[in-house]
């Protein structure tokens, strides 16, 4: 079993044009910044992968992260649940250019549908969104006396993931909040990268304290000191 | 005595928010909606004990650290920075949305747009124009025992934000059982809007016309008070 890749740039090799890429992350805490990059470095020296499709809760602030990842035209498509941030210029400005697609989902359901494409459950049943446009053309149910909106799993092609701790099992930890929807990403996607600031033996990682399994991850890839996406965004970089 | 100025004489957001803050009960669950909701905490009376939770993954949080002293990994879902109390809990985001709607909150408060009579809120966009975000909302209506509204009364150009029947989106259908407002505190009970307090200097007739529906009177309607100091 040999998940462990030496490089950012060698582990995003993988991803194909056209890939629906699940990207972790909460505005800029537990976003997968260095694979991100990766992935825009890769584009501009080779034109691969383009048309990407990205679900995330967020569309990218400022010009780092998903924003940069627009801002250099990967993007075709963003399934997120909150496009709006202080510095949304990037996605604002192609979405409103009619360049990039938004699906707009709940960001209960966002998650839920993300665990579970992981648990293998095609679809389910939410309150969230009946009798809003958001719901529109979807099938309903009453159960209980109360009406429930069916949503469906979403699966990926790829998720970027950023954890704290992984070791060579793929075993995987999460620094505070910065866990949010890398968990569940991790395990809906045919691919899973996973990023971490410190990469260990095997049994480097109390068993207990394992967030997420090695069986939800294929490649771990150890970024020390990793960048945190709202440091680089109060200095203002540019990617 | 001079008459009520609705304008000079409306509560503050600020007020409104105490108000709101003298219903948090002690050993409650409570989620406050990004903005103006989020200012209810700086005001839960003393000897209650609240557990604050934040869609992106958090039970149990406190006060905001001191400027310099943030760790952007640690943030709210308004992507400010947060501080853990004792007790607190960092799970992933399927878990913290089946908290809010596994019915395992006591309390959300949410800003609005508007709220009709039959507790329909509209809270996320105001037209078909720019760009659309949802966020949490549309989940968090949904499951907490009591999901209550902090607003003003009326629009910018004094127009009734209580109304009939929402004319924006909605974000949830039937779902909001109280609103404090920057008049009154409504209850909502069988689709009807019911008046529980009001500011004393207001006139019923005064309120009842800048309120977009009926307002109903059960039993004795209470005064409206906030201290000067607030």
């Amino acid at each position: 079993m040999k998940k462990v890749s030496s490089s950012v740039a060698d582990a995003v090799g993988v991803v194909p044009d056209g890939a629906q890429i699940m990207i972790g992350g909460f505005g800029g805490s537990g976003a997968p910044v260095e694979l991100i990059h990766a992935l825009i470095d890769r584009f501009r020296a080779t034109g691969s992968p383009k048309d990407i499709t990205i679900i995330s809760n967020n569309a990218g602030n400022g010009g780092v992260g998903i924003a940069a990842m627009i801002k250099a035209g990967l993007v075709r498509k963003i399934i997120c649940s909150f496009p709006r941030s202080p510095n949304a210029e990037a996605f604002n400005e192609k979405y409103l250019a009619g360049e990039i697609e938004l699906q707009l989902v709940p960001q209960g359901t966002l998650a839920e549908r993300i665990r579970a494409a992981g648990a293998g459950i095609p679809a389910f049943y939410t309150p969230a969104g009946f009798g809003t446009e958001l719901a529109e053309g979807k099938p309903t149910e009453t159960f209980d006396g109360k009406t429930y909106v069916r949503e469906r799993w979403l699966k990926a092609d790829v998720a970027l993931i950023k954890g704290h701790k992984g070791d060579h099992a793929g075993n995987l930890t999460y620094r505070l909040a910065a866990r949010n929807f890398n968990p569940l990403m991790a395990m809906a996607a045919d691919t899973t990268i996973a990023q971490v600031a410190e990469l260990g033996e095997f049994g480097s990682i109390d068993p207990e304290n394992v967030v997420t399994p090695g069986i939800f991850v294929d490649m771990i890839v150890e970024v020390p000191a990793p960048e945190q996406e709202e440091v680089l965004l109060r200095k203002e970089v540019i990617y | 005595m001079s008459g009520f100025d609705l304008m000079r004489d409306k509560l503050t957001n600020a007020r409104i928010a105490w108000r709101a803050a003298q219903d948090l009960e002690d050993g409650s669950y409570v989620n406050l909606g990004i903005g103006f909701p989020e200012m209810i905490a700086r005001f839960q009376p003393e000897g209650r004990e609240v557990t604050y939770h934040t869609e992106n993954g958090v039970l149990g949080f406190g006060k905001a650290p001191a400027p310099g002293e943030e760790d952007w990994d640690l943030i709210n879902a308004g992507k400010k920075a947060i501080t853990l109390n004792p007790g607190a809990a960092i799970f992933h985001h399927a878990d913290s949305f089946a908290m809010v709607r596994g019915g395992h909150l006591d309390l959300a408060v949410l800003g609005a747009y508007q709220v009709a009579q039959n507790g329909d809120l509209a809270n996320w966009r105001v037209g078909s124009s720019g760009v659309p975000a949802v966020g949490g909302a549309m989940d968090l209506v949904h499951g907490a025992r009591r999901v209550a509204v902090v607003t003003d009364h009326v629009t910018r150009d004094g127009g009734p934000k209580l109304v009939e029947r929402c004319t924006f989106p909605l974000t949830g259908v039937a779902c909001v059982t109280r609103v404090y407002t920057s008049l009154a505190v409504i209850d909502i009970a069988d689709g009807r809007f019911v008046l529980r307090e009001k500011l004393p200097d207001i006139t019923m007739a005064a309120l009842q016309a800048v309120t977009g529906a009926t307002l109903h009177i059960e039993g004795e309607v209470g005064d409206l008070f906030v201290p000067e100091e607030i």
